[in-house]
């Protein structure tokens, strides 16, 4: 017996899958090493995609900032832009219109449908249902749309301002919503049916990158990731920012904290999204959506044109930035992966000193080879789409 | 003697022509059109000679022009004589297949008598699995010759999947063979007159379980671990191009020509319309065209139903291909040694003891 085993010698493959690999959307590569097709250990490689997002920050004003946010998280750029301003006016210790809040809330949670909507799909895609991934693109489109027609952008938006929006709703905003909601249920409906109770789609998933809350905890997980694990935690119910206070949602949370459950909380959290916003369209007051604080968010084209001092608060606003009082401060919202969080430090001048971001998915991304490890190569597959790594947000 | 030639020779060009031809050109498009409908697509509509788009059918055209003046790229490490070879050895079992099976039955035409198949051999079934067992090679030597990791791994897992599948192929179809007493496939064709004696009523899961290892067998979804482009790019074909991608891929559409083509022949009455028989056929249309007039037309309709029903199944396993998610490896194999493989020696047995009691 020890003759033949030492005979039937067997060399470990080590495989590198991507940067450039189906699977690996979002540019990461993965340092494989096989035996036969079960993988005995997985290196993680990020920073394909890094663009010194922070060093970028601290050579622009405030405000130019806000467009760098949109390329964080590129599947729901309008949290990012959410979360930026909410820091920055903590810094300034402002607070903005009820309306701008409840618009915040809406475009907040058409994004974090866009980021569920896409992730989805890819998951159904990569698992070869091409056609589930179809239904929930053109969903996305859809939202898409409805994002257009908010702030004129499809993906770069740049909508959100410190101190307020960059418009007020378009006309017959609440028609369009109604109608693309109707649409997003029904291939909602259509997707539930293709992959929920599908026997080869929960074979593939059920039980696949399971840990435990705890374990998940001490990685760092947060955002549907951590709730699939039975952890109830979201930004929107523990530090309620914005008007999420008022609103009616629930959080699903998973039991086993598996790749299935990843799945299905997405899956619900679309619901309870659209939900959000129907409430937050029903709510809303009328009113302004900026602060009227000259040196925070520009005055309105027509007083710059033709008042002295609008145009002077214009001018130093545009050429040396808004200036924070000195300090520091984090804030966090709830991403379309977990906690976003702003780290900012003012030092009183019109750039800021620091802003970091704290990225939801590094930490889920470090978790990759205690997922995989052991399993077999095709379990990368939906355990990476499951944890939606976006390279904007993890290498910025 | 040289009438015996030019009526084979007549056959062999219509197969082929119909296959190569006809269907696998056609079901690129079919499958790019019937995928867009599934998923409220338009499809393929942007290929246009003079502005015509012709609903997309010159889009197969553009892709043979363009395969055709693609750079045949062999893969610096690679063995390049196997490297050529795999793509021929997937592509000839799929068209030589065809070669026993019959698009329609015997007809009296002209003092001669017709017997629509090219090779009415006496081994027939087992030819097809014959040839079946020879198309792994190609997909193993693809995946082994390119010298790449991804592309030895899908040859790896389409040897195991495609001698797994095999085995479970060859016992589903055994329960046919017990019921009409042949191998040969036209006198199966020819049992199933009654619309009662058809193979699906007398074989059920004999069926499921020829239909789920046939795709098993093309390699396609739910079943195409061997290629799985989002975890291997395309296994076993990662290293081809131009024309030597387009063989594989051509062998892939054959080979669904030829299932679909078996499982009519041995479970949907072949070229029979459901309740006509050949008479009947035969004795409608001599009122008015006298007896040759009469055995050509019965001819084309037979011809036309058999081509109706391969269509059908060829339009199911569009449908599967476009609605399943893919399996994992040992899901696959799992399915075909702890569930098919019991399931159809089961079948088998049963089939024995009733045929046996009867």
């Amino acid at each position: 017996m020890s003759e033949i085993s030492k005979d039937l010698h067997t060399e470990h493959m080590v495989i590198n899958m991507g940067p450039s690999h189906p699977v690996t959307h979002g540019t990461v590569k993965f340092l494989a090493t096989l035996e036969g097709e079960t993988i005995i250990d997985l290196d993680v490689e990020i920073g394909y995609l890094h663009r010194g997002f922070e060093k970028m920050c601290e050579n622009s004003t405030w405000q130019q900032v806000i467009p760098y946010t949109d390329r964080l998280n590129y599947v729901s750029p309008l949290i990012n832009n959410t979360g930026y301003a909410l820091a920055v006016e903590k810094l300034l210790g402002i607070d903005v219109p009820e309306r701008c809040k409840y618009l915040r809330v809406i475009a907040c949670e058409l994004s974090r449908l866009s980021d569920h909507l896409t992730n989805v799909a890819a998951a159904g895609l990569e698992l070869g249902a091409f056609t589930a991934f179809l239904y929930f693109v053109e969903a996305r489109e859809l939202v898409w749309d409805l994002i257009e027609a908010l702030c004129g952008a499809r993906v770069t938006v740049n909508y959100i301002r410190i101190g307020g929006l960059k418009n007020d709703l378009p006309e017959r905003f609440e028609e369009k919503v109604k109608y693309t909601f109707k649409e997003v249920r029904r291939l909602w409906k259509d997707v539930d049916k293709l992959l929920t109770k599908n026997r080869i789609f929960i074979d593939r998933v059920r039980g696949v990158g399971a840990i435990s809350a705890e374990e998940a905890i001490a990685y760092g997980f947060t955002g549907p990731c951590l709730r699939a694990c039975g952890v109830p935690y979201d930004v929107r119910k523990a530090q309620p920012y914005l008007v999420y206070d008022r609103m009616d949602f629930e959080v699903p949370i998973g039991e086993t904290g598996d790749n299935y459950d990843k799945y299905l909380v997405r899956m619900e959290e679309i619901q309870q999204s659209m939900r959000i916003v129907e409430q937050a369209l029903a709510q809303m007051p009328d009113g302004p959506i900026n602060v009227r604080m000259p040196q925070v968010r520009m005055e309105p084209k027509e007083k710059i044109y033709s008042r002295i001092d609008s145009l002077i608060y214009h001018f130093k606003t545009v050429i040396e930035g808004i200036k924070p009082p000195p300090g520091e401060v984090y804030l966090a919202v709830e991403g379309g992966n977990g906690e976003l969080g702003f780290y900012l430090v003012s030092d009183g001048s019109g750039k800021p000193y620091k802003c970091r971001v704290r990225p939801p998915c590094f930490a889920l991304t470090a978790a990759m080879p205690r997922l995989v490890k052991g399993r077999l190569l095709a379990d990368i597959v939906p355990t990476f789409d499951m944890i939606n790594m976006i390279g904007g947000e993890c290498d910025r | 003697m040289l009438a015996d030639l030019i009526e084979s020779l007549a056959k062999i060009v219509f197969i082929f022509t119909v296959n190569v031809g006809v269907f696998a050109p056609i079901l690129g498009w079919v499958e790019r059109k019937q995928s867009a409908v599934m998923q409220d697509r338009i499809g393929a509509n942007r290929a246009d000679i003079l502005g015509f788009t012709a609903i997309g059918l010159f889009h197969s055209l553009a892709d043979a022009v363009k395969l055709l003046t693609k750079e045949d790229f062999v893969p610096a490490n690679a063995n390049k004589f196997f490297h050529t070879l795999a793509p021929f050895i997937a592509l000839v079992p799929a068209i030589s297949a065809f070669a026993i099976i019959p698009f329609g039955g015997r007809y009296e035409l002209f003092g001669r008598e017709i017997n629509l198949v090219i090779a009415d051999l006496d081994v027939g079934i087992l030819y097809v699995f014959a040839l079946a067992g020879l198309a792994t090679y190609g997909t193993v030597l693809a995946g082994w010759s390119s010298r790449s990791n991804w592309s030895l791994l899908g040859g790896l897992r389409a040897s195991a999947q495609m001698l797994s599948y095999e085995v479970a192929m060859g016992l589903s179809i055994i329960g046919i063979i017990i019921v009409y007493g042949s191998l040969r496939l036209t006198d199966i064709g020819a049992a199933q007159e009654n619309f009662f004696r058809w193979g699906i009523f007398l074989q059920p899961v004999g069926f499921i379980i020829y239909m789920t290892c046939a795709i098993a067998e093309n390699k396609r979804i739910p079943f195409d671990i061997p290629e799985a482009e989002s975890e291997l790019v395309a296994g076993y074909f990662t290293e081809y191009s131009g024309m030597k991608f387009v063989m594989f891929w051509m062998a892939e559409f054959l080979e669904m020509v030829t299932i679909s083509a078996i499982v009519t022949t041995l479970f949907f009455g072949a070229w029979h319309i459901p309740f006509v028989t050949d008479a009947m056929l035969l004795s409608w249309f001599s009122g008015f065209a006298g007896p040759n007039g009469a055995a050509a037309l019965a001819m084309a309709v037979n011809i036309a139903v058999f081509f109706a029903k391969v269509s059908f199944f060829i339009w199911l396993q569009m449908t599967i291909r476009w609605t399943l998610p893919r399996f994992r490896y040992d899901q696959v194999m799992r399915m075909c040694w702890k569930m098919l493989l019991p399931l159809s020696l089961i079948n088998l047995s049963i089939t024995g003891l009733v045929v046996l009691l009867l």
